[in-house]
């Protein structure tokens, strides 16, 4: 039995050093399975071609799986990943603890986006670097915005939503004047509702942390928004979020969808959409309260503090991230497709310019700001989340109660009244309130 | 015919797997009892962790999601049960007829218990349980009815046929393979006397089952109470604590809220949750496996 | 069996077993057929069942993308590993379970089964810290052991009962002729537990195949097995059925012909003594 173990033990030793002792540094890559990433490790030949000693091993995984793989891991410091891919919500509160490592040899550094670099820097470090970043925005069908005798404006008012997305819809026929994330989570509905809300003035905390769903904004955003995907959105829309979103849209169900401004380029794409030369782009709208309820993300490289192996990180990071991989991707597979929403140089280029959402995806991500997010003054950073380590939690349970409030199991005020009473007692529990 | 050198011998072999699992379990089990005494969010670090004594346990069972967690585990575990047993028998007794194709036949019904859980979640819900382009709503549409919206409208209901369609083969392969033990003089008998169909099933088949279906209940429940992936997968749990399940539950409180104390706590109140239903399982198998 | 059917109750006994296994079994044939679809095919309205282009790009996207052989070696070093194991120990204690009871054996037994009850998630942290203290992260050992564990309790119990339906006297007889205890198991016991053995085998491989919590939270390159290789393809931005539908047949499809080819085994010996 022992023996069998020992011998066990030994063939799997053996089995490892054969496959590392060729390797001169190996670094393991946390990463999510979105396009843009999977695009970058099929370019990887580029980098590992100059840096001839460092071996790369890519971890591709489902985004919920691997934010809760990488925050385990660097929370124990297990040291399994060299490289994470993490966003604007990981990035402050890991940075302060001293989680990462603060980056230094950045391309240019000074060429990115003011509004994402400053939700990636923490007392003026810079703790990751921005791989691709995006804001919200709507994306509509001329065809039938005209069919309906409609004129999308630039800069859209919620209330002109709520009509249009009335005339555009047609049951009859399965099409739904918009179609919004209604997927209890809280990167998917709560991130909507949340950028959603602030445009109509209502905020999670006030500056003493108490939380403010009794208010009557709140009241007002989550009522306009049930009303919304009741009156035209599709069957089944508390279970939809972005990738059911982009399926429907792409399939023709859809009017109006106000989601992220990466999924721009997959609707116009003649591949996957039936709708590709039928869509515009609007900004995310507003209630005239000088906020628009657009959010800001940004895709973002880290490196875990107290790695071995953080020069070859940084390397690596550093190329991922450079306009060089741009250049490289646009010269491979068309500007279209090159990481959107990280440099200012990036929308300087004329070339860039021809890509029909390019303008609006850069004025979506500067109408974002981060550190003011809300029409009150709020005590948290980060337009659709609360950077603080307890909104995960809170945005799950929140989450679930708003989208039982989209399936009709709740009113909207007893949903408001449960999301209150438990943020207050997590955030008591928490010690934010005393 | 123990003698008690079988029976030392006995004591030797057993001894390596008990150890390890004693090992298995102990280990875990201290620190997840070292655990569910402190503050400890995973995010703050292990450095900050506090002890807060039995305050996790009383955090979540006060948590009305709780109570709900509890209902819908025995919903789940409950439906799941009853169609597997009822339906397995009926595939088992069909698939035991003298039919053509029994071979490929039975092949078809044992497929799904090898197919990963995740996936078959995964399958179920963007293939066929979509309200617009599910296969399920084209058929509703087809006949003239309002396409079902299963996530939003019978979310549980929804996970019960996820999970009884992966769970269905494997009471039907072990009715089968007790139906086929049935003595075949038995059936001819039975037959002879021209006993009717229900009376045969009745007086026959069934107290010949009566092992069987103790023996699909326990394995299956032991399984069944841990239903995680095909919720994470569909639903998450919800919409509101619809389908939240205390394994999920948990999971909410380890890995959405990273409170390692509050998911030590909730851990412990499962553990003690499945050693009832455990209990309670040793007296029904405990008196149809005794021969 | 025995009974003789009219030919006409054979028909339509044949009809409706075959309906309902054919919509047991249609989910799968769905998700193959669909891995074949083009993105914009696979989720048309009305649903294409044979009119559309039937490709193979999935197939060589997933290939391109993910190095499909070695995660499928890897579920089957995994599975394995954990399976030969678990006879090890198993079918000692087995055998003491069966032929030298206590009074104790059945509590033990049933005590062996509720460690399985123990949610996985809640102790994700404690076995991350234990792991992490052994160097287990990513070790093919690591993950074996704790599969191997796992399934234990499983794997013991239906050793057990088919144990236990051996006749001791045939035992006796051995003894009188003078075996040793080793003889005993090895050249008598064994070769009538066969079947019981290898089913056991069977549904603890099918077991650590699909287990995808352990194999997701502990594993990232080298020890990750075919659980992990579904993950990156579920729910990414952008279309993705028809990819998932192709990753999940490559995943599913070692494991679905292993069963199909031996489930005369597997039905033989699947009973957990339930039959008798």
């Amino acid at each position: 039995m022992k023996r069998t173990l020992a011998f066990l033990a030994g063939t799997t030793a053996l089995a490892l050093l054969s496959t590392t002792a060729y390797a001169e540094t190996k670094l393991t890559i946390g990463t999510v399975n979105n396009g843009d990433m999977i695009r970058m490790q099929k370019l990887t030949d580029d980098f590992t071609k100059s840096n001839p000693d460092i071996k790369l091993e890519w971890v591709t995984l489902e985004e919920n799986v691997l934010r809760q793989k990488v925050t385990t891991d660097i929370a124990t410091k297990g040291g399994q990943f060299d490289v994470l891919t993490i966003g604007t919500y990981e990035v402050p509160i890991w940075g302060k603890k001293g989680w990462l490592v603060p980056l230094t040899k950045i391309d240019d550094a000074a060429d990115l986006l003011p509004a994402i670099s400053g939700g990636l820097t923490v007392d003026g470090k810079l703790y990751a670097a921005p791989f691709y970043g995006e804001s919200s925005m709507v994306m509509y069908r001329k065809d039938l915005m005209d069919k309906a005798g409609l004129k999308m404006p630039d800069a859209p008012t919620w209330k002109f939503i709520a009509e249009a997305a009335a005339k555009m819809t047609d049951k009859a026929t399965d099409t739904y004047g918009v179609c919004l994330r209604g997927k209890a989570g809280w990167g998917e509905n709560v991130a909507f509702i949340t950028a959603t809300a602030n445009s109509f003035g209502a905020r999670w905390f006030d500056e003493k942390w108490h939380p403010q769903f009794d208010s009557p904004e709140w009241k007002a955003a989550l009522d306009f928004y049930v009303k919304l995907l009741k009156d035209s959105g599709p069957p089944g829309a508390a279970g939809n979020g972005f990738n059911e979103n982009l399926a429907l849209f792409n399939a023709g169900k859809c009017g109006m969808w106000i989601d992220a401004t990466v999924a721009a380029s997959f609707v116009t794409n003649p591949k996957d959409s039936k709708v590709a030369d039928k869509v515009g782009f609007a900004l995310a709208p507003d209630n005239g309260l000088g906020k628009r309820g657009n959010w800001l993300w940004a895709w973002s490289l880290a490196i875990p503090a107290g790695s071995q192996k953080a020069e070859a990180a940084e390397k690596f990071v550093s190329w991922a991230t450079s306009k060089h991989y741009t250049e490289l991707v646009a010269s491979k597979e068309g500007w279209a497709n090159v990481p959107p929403g990280t440099r200012s140089s990036l929308y300087a280029n004329a070339e860039y310019a021809k890509v029909p959402f390019a303008k609006m995806t850069l004025d979506s991500i500067n109408a974002a700001d981060p550190v003011h997010p809300t029409v009150k003054p709020v005590p948290y950073t980060g337009v659709q989340f609360v950077a603080i380590p307890e909104f995960q939690g809170l945005g799950t349970t929140v989450g679930q109660t708003f989208s039982a409030a989209l399936a009709g199991k709740m009113t909207v005020d007893e949903a408001l009244k449960s999301a209150q009473d438990t943020v207050t007692a997590e955030m008591t529990k928490a010690g934010y309130i005393k | 015919m123990a003698t008690s050198e079988t029976r030392l011998a006995g004591r030797i072999l057993a001894a390596p797997s008990i150890l390890l699992l004693l090992i298995w379990m102990i280990v875990p089990l201290a620190l997840t009892v070292y655990f569910s005494l402190l503050h400890y969010n995973l995010l703050d670090g292990y450095a900050q962790s506090s002890f807060t004594g039995v305050n996790n346990f009383y955090y979540f069972i006060k948590d009305p999601a709780f109570l709900t967690s509890i209902w819908n585990t025995f919903v789940l575990v409950g439906s799941v049960l009853v169609i597997t047993v009822l339906g397995g028998i009926g595939m088992g007794l069909l698939l035991d007829q003298d039919i053509w194709g029994q071979g490929p036949a039975r092949i078809m019904v044992i497929a799904p218990f090898f197919v990963m859980a995740t996936v078959s979640a995964l399958i179920w819900k963007n293939l066929f349980m979509n309200p617009i382009s599910g296969l399920f709503a084209w058929v509703s549409t087809s006949f003239g009815f309002t396409p079902i919206d299963w996530f939003t409208d019978y979310p549980m209901v929804a996970i019960i046929i996820i999970v009884a369609w992966q769970w269905l083969p494997f009471a039907a392969l072990i009715f089968m393979t007790a139906l086929q033990s049935l003595d075949g003089e038995q059936k001819d008998a039975a037959q002879m006397d021209g006993a009717p169909p229900i009376s045969y099933f009745a007086y026959i088949v069934l107290p010949h089952l009566a092992r069987p279906i103790t023996v699909v209940i326990l394995i299956e429940s032991i399984f069944l109470l841990g239903i995680f992936a095909e919720i994470f997968v569909t639903t998450g749990g919800g919409p509101g604590l619809a389908t939240t399940n205390l394994p999920f539950l948990v999971y909410r409180e380890a890995l959405l809220k990273y409170d390692v104390g509050g998911a030590a706590a909730g851990g412990l109140i499962a553990v003690v949750i499945a050693n009832i239903v455990s209990i309670f399982l040793t007296r029904l198998v405990g008196k149809n496996l005794e021969s | 069996m025995a009974r003789r059917a009219t030919f006409s109750r054979r028909v339509t006994m044949t009809a409706i077993t075959w309906v309902l296994a054919f919509a047991i079994f249609f989910p799968i044939l769905w998700m193959i057929q669909t891995s074949f679809k083009s993105e914009l095919d696979a989720f048309a309205l009305p649903p294409k069942f044979f009119n559309f282009h039937w490709t193979t790009e999935n197939y060589s996207v997933v290939q391109d993308r993910s190095d499909y052989f070695r995660f499928a070696l890897n579920s089957i070093i995994l599975s394995g590993g954990a399976t030969l194991l678990g006879l090890l120990v198993g079918i000692p204690a087995a055998w003491s379970m069966a032929f030298a009871p206590t009074k104790n054996t059945k509590q033990v037994l049933l005590w062996m089964l509720s460690t399985k009850m123990m949610p996985a998630t809640g102790v994700l942290i404690p076995i991350y810290v234990l792991y992490q203290w052994l160097g287990w992260f990513d070790t093919h050992i690591g993950l074996i052991i704790i599969l191997f564990l796992g399934n234990l309790p499983i794997m013991i119990w239906m050793l057990y009962t088919y144990f236990k339906e051996i006749p001791g006297e045939i035992l006796e007889a051995a003894r009188m002729d003078g075996a040793t205890r080793w003889k005993e198991i090895v050249y008598v016991l064994a070769p009538m537990a066969v079947p019981g053995i290898a089913s056991t085998v069977l549904l603890n491989v099918i077991l650590s195949w699909n287990e995808a919590f352990w194999t997701l939270n502990l594993t990232t390159t080298t020890a990750a097995p075919l659980t992990a290789f579904i993950a990156s393809y579920s729910s990414p931005e952008g279309l993705f059925w028809a990819k998932l539908s192709a990753a999940s047949t490559l995943a599913v499809a070692p494991i679905l012909i292993l069963g199909w080819f031996s489930q005369k085994q597997l039905v033989r010996g699947l009973t957990f003594g339930a039959v008798k």
